[in-house]
């Protein structure tokens, strides 16, 4: 059965509270969203004030991850769900953990953005090249919440198959910034806060697929993880 | 930080009762025993029920809670060799005082048994029973709170059509509704529910479960449920009995997710005995 409407219980205040779990949801991930784009701006334009208010504002998510994750244990206590329903409340606990990693990871960007703000470098010039995996991560965040708020497995199955895509841009980038340290060795510091800022980059896409799996479970009753996505295409979308 | 305030969610929004927990106290039980005879089968019972709560009891078979709620309209009276102290204050008055009246007692606390027990009669008939007992003859305004009864126990639909037929021929789930409707059609302040779904299959009780919670509105309702999935489903407060004894009384949200007592965490995660 791939029955996976929130509505329709005799329960009508079962109803709400699945409605409202997914509406939280979905109000955490739009949070998290902004706090990737203004990180992310914040590092590209070494704007410290504008990484300050991305590093206060990192509470408002863990707040939510608190009080959704408060709201699922209560649903499972009372309303011991059952099927679809079980599905999204576990599916729920589990993608507000990466979502709150992921607020995490902005954090982190947002840290790096002050030390090299404070070393006043022209960074568009030098590290124009983390733009693609920012980008890519950012489209992948926004995809798999896209994803989940429409149920849609094909594009969940998207966002974990641009996760290879993402660790290649990654690992090109190292290889760049590996260059930059040793033609000058006294840029050193400001490369490795870089280099700190797409490793989070690369964890976010990390997150992102694992939200991606998590919304294939929900819709398909299938757990992916870890297997070959040749196999798991095949498997679902047949 | 005004913000941090703000993006504070209450969880209580997303999930459990919409029921204020300020509510004003509808019942306040005062070290309640009950003897039958020589043994005694309450014991120093002392809690408060809040107005439009639903208050769930749960324990094992034997532990009094269908025994408490018998107090509530001194269905108790009706067995020889009971003895009750202690008090039960509703509205100002205890309700085991002396010159209280116990029917009107009962018109304002309704009970529904484990059973569906409607009368052999029609079924505007079952629900205009206690109507016709109050002295209301008017056809027109018995029809009226028929309908009305009847609506608000969620069974209009499905009966409109055939009001005079026998009410034995209604479904369990749809007699056990009647039944509430003919309790609710004298307009009780508080629905004392015994067991109410157990004789049901799991649809109908979900619809006892929904009107349950919607009769809450107008209503405060104390229910007894073997069933903890159902207590946990309904109710604003659980009260956990056991062998007589009060063990835990509390917001189901807690007692269900973190109960104080650790004989109340044995019986809901099927640890007891």
């Amino acid at each position: 059965m791939e029955s996976n409407s929130t509505s329709q219980h005799i329960s009508h205040k079962f109803d709400e509270e699945m409605e409202n779990l997914r509406n939280q949801v979905l109000k955490m991930g739009g949070l998290v969203e902004q706090q990737i784009s203004g990180a992310i701006d914040a590092l590209q334009n070494t704007n410290a004030s504008g990484a300050e208010k991305i590093i206060l504002n990192d509470h408002k998510v863990n707040a939510l991850e608190v009080s959704i994750d408060e709201a699922c244990t209560q649903i499972l206590a009372r309303r011991q769900p059952a099927a679809s329903d079980l599905r999204m409340v576990v599916a729920v606990i589990k993608t507000i953990t990466d979502l709150e990693r992921i607020g995490d990871e902005a954090e982190k960007i947002a840290k790096m953005a002050l030390n090299l703000a404070e070393e006043d470098i022209n960074f568009h010039s030098r590290y124009a090249g983390i733009r693609h995996l920012s980008d890519q991560v950012r489209r992948m965040v926004h995809d798999v919440l896209d994803a989940y708020a429409r149920l849609n497995v094909d594009a969940a199955l998207k966002v974990v198959r641009d996760d290879d895509e993402a660790d290649k841009e990654y690992q090109d980038l190292i290889r760049l910034l590996i260059t930059y340290m040793m033609e000058d060795p006294r840029t050193i510091s400001e490369v490795l806060d870089v280099m700190w800022a797409a490793r989070a980059l690369e964890r976010i896409g990390d997150h992102a697929k694992n939200i991606g799996e998590y919304v294939i479970y929900l819709v398909k009753g299938k757990d992916i993880r870890h297997l070959d996505l040749d196999d798991v295409e095949k498997d679902i979308l047949s | 930080m005004t913000e941090a305030i703000a993006t504070k969610i209450d969880p209580s929004i997303l999930t459990s009762s919409s029921a204020p927990d300020d509510a004003e106290t509808c019942m306040d039980v005062n070290k309640l025993n009950l003897f039958y005879g020589e043994s005694q089968a309450l014991t120093d019972i002392s809690f408060q029920m809040k107005k439009n709560h639903v208050t769930a009891f749960i324990g094992p078979s034997g532990c009094g809670k269908s025994t408490l709620l018998r107090c509530f309209n001194r269905m108790n009276d009706l067995v020889d060799s009971v003895r009750v102290e202690g008090e039960i204050i509703l509205d100002g008055k205890n309700i085991y005082a002396p010159d209280i009246d116990v029917t009107s007692l009962r018109q304002r606390v309704g009970m529904v048994f484990q059973k569906p027990n409607p009368f052999p009669m029609s079924i505007l008939e079952n629900v205009a029973y206690g109507l016709r007992l109050q002295g209301i003859k008017k056809r027109s305004l018995l029809e009226e709170k028929v309908e009305w009864a009847l609506r608000g126990s969620a069974l209009w639909d499905e009966v409109k059509d055939r009001l005079d037929e026998s009410a034995l021929g209604l479904s369990g789930g749809q007699q056990q509704r009647l039944v509430i409707a003919r309790a609710i059609a004298i307009e009780p302040e508080i629905l004392l529910l015994d067991e109410p779904a157990s004789a049901l299959d799991p649809i109908s009780t979900l619809k006892i479960e929904e009107l349950i919670y919607e009769l809450k509105s107008q209503y405060t309702i104390l229910i007894v449920t073997h069933n903890m999935q159902q207590a946990a489903r309904v109710s604003d407060e659980t009260a956990f009995m056991y062998m007589g004894e009060m063990i835990e009384f509390g917001k189901t949200n807690e007692i269900f997710t973190n109960p104080a007592k650790k004989q109340t965490e044995d019986y809901i995660t099927g640890r007891y005995g």
